[in-house]
């Protein structure tokens, strides 16, 4: 690897119990359109206010899924800095955003590891809230680079295992 | 026939498909960085991994996409020459509410794997396994089964680049709720 980039954190930078940088951002109709269209997704409870409102039983719109897990990578990601890799993420979706909220996405690290091929690990619990209310809740596997001169990303076939040897490979355990 | 040995045919007829590969397809357009750069400016996604070509090329081999767009260069353009019918994404989903008759469903979560990065110029191609569909329970939304389906993606060269697992509930509203 040339020397553009050195990492903005190690393995051992972290520990379990950290907290990441809060992040807030007022959400607006633009932000849900935008959102959206970015992800492709043209269903109109993502544009149309009196859809969403008369279809859909909602408020307002709201912002998708897809969208969402954007959010969720931008916000671990500033965390990491370029080096970090997502390897796994589980998003379980409890509420909706709407234009006016003021969402938060909140992260603490549950935990890190270093896998049987030497990549080393942290698992990230992260939360989308509006106020008080948890809309989404996100688990997240990211590998980080154990030295100055490891990158995740040089990472191929066997040497890559995005999901944690614990979990049961059988589809009824994930998530 | 009794009510109870159909439900079992059904949920039999459901299961013979779990492990099956269907609904094999290939993405509409090769990934391109216009949408890159829309998806990172939507969520204001500063990562020089997407924006500098020489921090891509040097942890990545060249730009890749985020991630978390891998579905995207799934979604189908909203309209295209020649096309009659509005693909649905998902399809095994709406398979096993058809099969079981239940009208109503939600996504209870959802994962995805990562494995080798997206690259501009890459055409996906997708298919979907059902994992498993549960007996019946109830819930406080209704009555009806939850069911995991994976949607695998790989690039042309038959690399697997992302694996999403969905928790879906489709449902009957109970008469009382």
């Amino acid at each position: 690897m040339s020397g553009v980039v050195t990492p903005r954190l190690l393995l051992d930078d972290v520990a379990a119990g950290d907290a990441l940088p809060a992040l807030e951002y007022e959400v607006s109709a633009t932000t849900v359109v935008l959102g959206a269209l970015a992800s492709r997704d043209w269903r109109p409870m993502h544009h149309d206010k009196d859809f969403a409102v008369n279809r859909n039983g909602t408020r307002d719109i709201f912002l998708n899924t897809p969208n969402q897990a954007a959010w969720f990578e931008r916000y671990l990601t500033d965390w990491t800095g370029p080096h970090g890799r997502l390897g796994r993420v589980t998003f379980s979706m409890l509420g909706s955003v709407f234009p006016g909220d003021t969402m938060a996405l909140r992260g603490v690290v549950e935990s890190t590891e270093v896998d049987e091929t030497g990549c080393g690990f942290a698992t990230v619990a992260v939360t989308l809230s509006v106020g008080e209310d948890v809309k989404t809740r996100c688990r997240a596997r990211v590998a980080l680079p154990r030295r100055a001169d490891d990158n995740p990303w040089a990472r191929r076939g066997d040497q890559w295992r995005p999901a944690p040897s614990a979990v049961d490979p059988t589809p009824d355990q994930r998530g | 026939m009794s009510a109870g040995s159909a439900a079992d045919d059904l949920l039999t007829a459901a299961r013979e498909l779990i492990g099956k590969e269907q609904y094999h397809e290939v993405g509409e357009f090769p990934v391109e960085r216009g949408y890159v750069w829309t998806s990172c400016a939507s969520v204001e996604n500063g990562n020089p991994l997407f924006w500098d070509d020489e921090v891509a090329d040097a942890l990545t081999g060249g730009p890749i996409a985020p991630p978390s767009m891998v579905s995207v260069w799934f979604r189908p353009h909203h309209w295209s020459p020649g096309r009659t019918e509005q693909a649905l994404p998902l399809q095994v989903h709406f398979d096993l509410k058809a099969l079981f008759g239940l009208p109503e469903a939600v996504m209870t979560d959802n994962t995805i794997e990562f494995h080798a990065p997206v690259r501009m110029g890459d055409v996906l191609r997708t298919h979907q396994v059902l994992r498993s569909v549960s007996d019946e329970k109830t819930t406080k939304l209704g009555t009806g089964r939850f069911w995991v389906i994976d949607v695998v993606y790989q690039n042309q060269d038959g690399d697997l680049v992302a694996v999403e697992s969905y928790t879906g509930f489709g449902y009957v509203r109970d008469a009382a709720a």
